[in-house]
């Protein structure tokens, strides 16, 4: 055996961080398909998990590899795949069946330019909305976006936590620079690492029903072969798993679907303040687009003016309360990220005309400069 | 059968099928029509999957969407109605994971050949240890008859008014090209056939194919002038065994017969047993995975 938890001090990249992440996690299977700028989580976990006592297959394509990540997971064995946009766009339909099965595992998508197969070896942020909506159907999910080598290590641990603790798929949305990055990552020791396991079934087996709630909301989880007897389903399904083909039945589920997310905000929802308490203009950003605006910040505020900076940790469910609460006291508000305006747009919807938004956007391919931020400033403020 | 023995309750309840321990009796009635055939398939595999003799608990079904694939919903054990196509990779994530499940997949041949083609030729390829059951009615049921990858050439459909102008799969040779260590064919009529050639391959390492004909009447013996009857006859009068035939002759026979039997069965290392050579020969049994 070899050790899940490589504590120390290394220098890897993001797409490492991540696969190190996920193993200390307890992630065990991963079922993947090459794709730029993805394929070195792959590749890292190819090499690693055999030593861990766990599985890696390259399957035929991301269709497969998020079905066999959904098979393995009702295994009872946490799981992950990695992609980028092709194969995101190709995931999309099992990752419903996922978030509707309540079947715990983590995509990642080290996002590049689009649409289409776009700039494969260039970073952007053009997925957002993709990973908010890109299934069919109204659901809820939650998206992390790691701004570093480190935190992508972090942010992955905290994918599976979260998709154990609410049984549902995770997105760990990074993109091409933080992926190819190297930096210093500190791994910590074993048991420095808070790791949660999905709850799990227990009781008389005859009575027990796949989708009757217990805390949070959550269902606990029988896994195959534990002798439950259980059905699982993608058509609309009633506590006992079984297909119910009604209003009433619809209701029931996606009430409880998407209020074990929306009932849960505080402890999904991570964000970072950065020079937040006496700011008139406030940054948000994730990802990369972070580093762009930390660095604009810091600029403005040897130019003297008073801008501060809100990282999105988790960027679905959207952190509404903290931008809503901001709005309140601030003169406005500039989002950075690397497309035409996905997250700009939930933070105007925040804001509600209280202040006003302005985008440093751009098409994608590379990181967006400080100065494009400053310009905004200078111009608008 | 272990039900049947035990005969606790005989007076008060109503008699016991000797499947019902197998068969979510709670779900019934089921959606088949009558005169499918999807239901004599399905409780031959059922009655297969009883008389492994294998822990009950260890069995998986796996359907895709389609008639068939409701197979999942009907059986007692734990099983997973997923994407349409995609039973076989999320099959397969859950056999690698657990290796002691026996994990069986029932579904339909536009499921399994059509949408979910590239899927089945790469799990025989890696030989996943897997029983595929097949359930070919030469057209889409569930979505009102359409044609499939296994319509015969001139056949109508919804979506084929004038006769199907492609020739379908011979999914047998497909099964057996891609790698398969087990491949037969029987149609519903043969059931006795049928369930012997399931367990049998419910007991084989590696992936294992069984495709069975079956009448769909409501949707595709209707446009083609076969009533559910004259389906059955066709299999009875039709059809000739040939164990061991070879999966490429089975096609254009003279006498125009369909060829039924068991074709290939070879021993061969599945992939988690290769898994577990090839990339960690040291590694011992235990593995947590
Ligand atoms: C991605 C997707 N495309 C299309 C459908 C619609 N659909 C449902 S079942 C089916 C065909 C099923 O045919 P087959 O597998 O032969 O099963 P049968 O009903 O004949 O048993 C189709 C096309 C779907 N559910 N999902
Ligand atoms: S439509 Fe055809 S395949 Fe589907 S249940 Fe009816 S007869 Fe059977
Ligand atoms: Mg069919």
């Amino acid at each position: 055996m070899e050790p899940a938890v490589l504590t120390g001090t290394h220098y890897m990249t993001g797409d490492e961080a991540c696969a190190e992440g996920a193993l200390a996690a307890g992630c065990l299977f991963f079922g993947g398909y090459p794709i730029t700028p993805a394929t070195e989580v792959a590749e890292r976990m190819a090499e690693r998990l055999p030593g861990v006592g766990g599985v890696f297959i390259q399957m035929e394509d991301e269709i497969a590899a998020m079905a066999s990540i959904a098979g393995a997971s009702c295994a009872g064995v946490k799981s992950m795949t990695s992609t980028s946009g092709p194969g995101f766009s190709l995931m999309m339909e099992n990752l419903g069946l996922a978030i509707v099965t309540e079947t715990p595992c983590v995509v990642v998508n080290v996002q590049r330019a689009g649409p289409s197969t776009g700039l494969p070896t260039q970073g952007a942020q053009g997925d957002m909305y993709q990973a908010r909506w890109g299934s069919h159907g109204h659901y809820e999910i939650i998206a992390l976006a790691p701004a570093s080598a480190q935190d992508i290590f972090y942010q992955t641990i905290r994918a599976f936590n979260l998709s154990e603790k609410y049984r549902t798929p995770v997105l760990v949305m990074t993109d091409e620079v933080i992926g190819h990055m190297s930096e210093r990552v500190v791994i910590p020791r074993a048991e420095e690492i808070t790791v949660f396991n999905r709850p799990r079934a227990k009781g008389r087996k005859d009575r027990f029903k796949p989708f009757e709630p217990g805390p949070l909301g959550v269902p606990p989880m029988a896994i195959a072969g534990e002798g439950y007897n259980i059905h699982v389903t993608g058509l609309t399904h009633d506590e006992r798993g079984y297909p119910v083909m009604s209003v009433d039945c619809q209701r029931e589920m996606m009430a409880r679907l998407i209020g074990k997310i929306q009932n849960n905000l505080d402890d999904i929802i991570e964000v970072e303040g950065y020079l937040l308490d006496d700011a008139e203009i406030v940054l948000i950003s994730y990802g990369v687009s972070a580093r762009t605006s930390r660095a604009a910040a810091d600029e403005a505020r040897e130019m003297g003016c008073k801008v501060g900076f809100l990282r999105l940790a988790t960027v679905w469910p959207f952190p509404e309360k903290h931008i809503r609460e901001l709005a309140q006291r601030v003169k406005g508000f500039i989002t950075v990220e690397i497309n035409f305006g996905q997250i700009h747009r939930e933070v105007e919807r925040a804001v509600q005309g209280k202040a006003p938004c302005f985008l440093a956007g751009h098409c994608g391919g590379t990181v967006i400069s400080p100065d494009a931020v400053l310009d905004i400033i200078r111009r608008e403020f | 059968m272990e039900s049947a023995k035990k005969g606790k309750t005989q007076s008060k309840q109503p008699p016991r099928h000797p499947l019902d321990d197998w068969l979510r009796t709670d779900r019934m009635p089921h959606i088949w029509c009558p005169g499918c055939g999807i239901g004599t398939a399905f409780s031959a595999c059922l009655s297969a999957m009883a008389a492994t003799g294998l822990p009950k608990e260890n069995f998986v079904m796996v359907s895709g969407i389609g008639c068939s694939a409701r197979g999942a919903g009907y059986a007692n054990v734990d099983s997973y109605h997923t994407t349409h196509g995609r039973a076989i990779p999320f099959a397969t994530g859950l056999k690698l994971a657990n290796p002691d499940l026996n994990v069986v997949v029932f579904s339909g041949d536009g499921d399994l050949f059509a949408i979910g083609g590239n899927h089945f030729i790469h799990a025989a390829r890696r030989n996943v240890d897997l029983t595929v059951v097949c359930v070919n009615n030469y057209n889409y049921g569930m979505t009102g008859g359409q044609v499939a990858a296994t319509t015969p050439h001139l056949a109508k459909t919804t979506t084929t008014p004038r006769g199907n102008p492609e020739n379908p799969f011979n999914i047998p040779l497909l099964a057996f090209a891609a790698g398969a260590a087990y491949v037969a064919r029987w149609t519903m009529l043969h059931a006795r056939d049928l369930m012997d050639s399931i367990e049998e391959a419910l007991k084989k390492p590696g992936f294992s194919f069984i495709e069975v004909l079956s009448p769909c009447p409501i949707n595709y013996g209707r446009r083609n002038k076969e009533k559910a009857l004259d389906t059955l006859h066709i299999y009875q009068e039709q059809t000739i065994i040939k164990n061991g035939a070879h999966p490429a002759e089975l096609e254009g026979r003279q006498d125009g017969k369909i060829v039924l039997g068991k074709f290939w069965d070879v021993a061969k290392p599945s992939c988690n047993e290769l898994y577990e050579k090839t990339c960690r020969p040291d590694f011992g049994k235990d593995h947590a995975a």
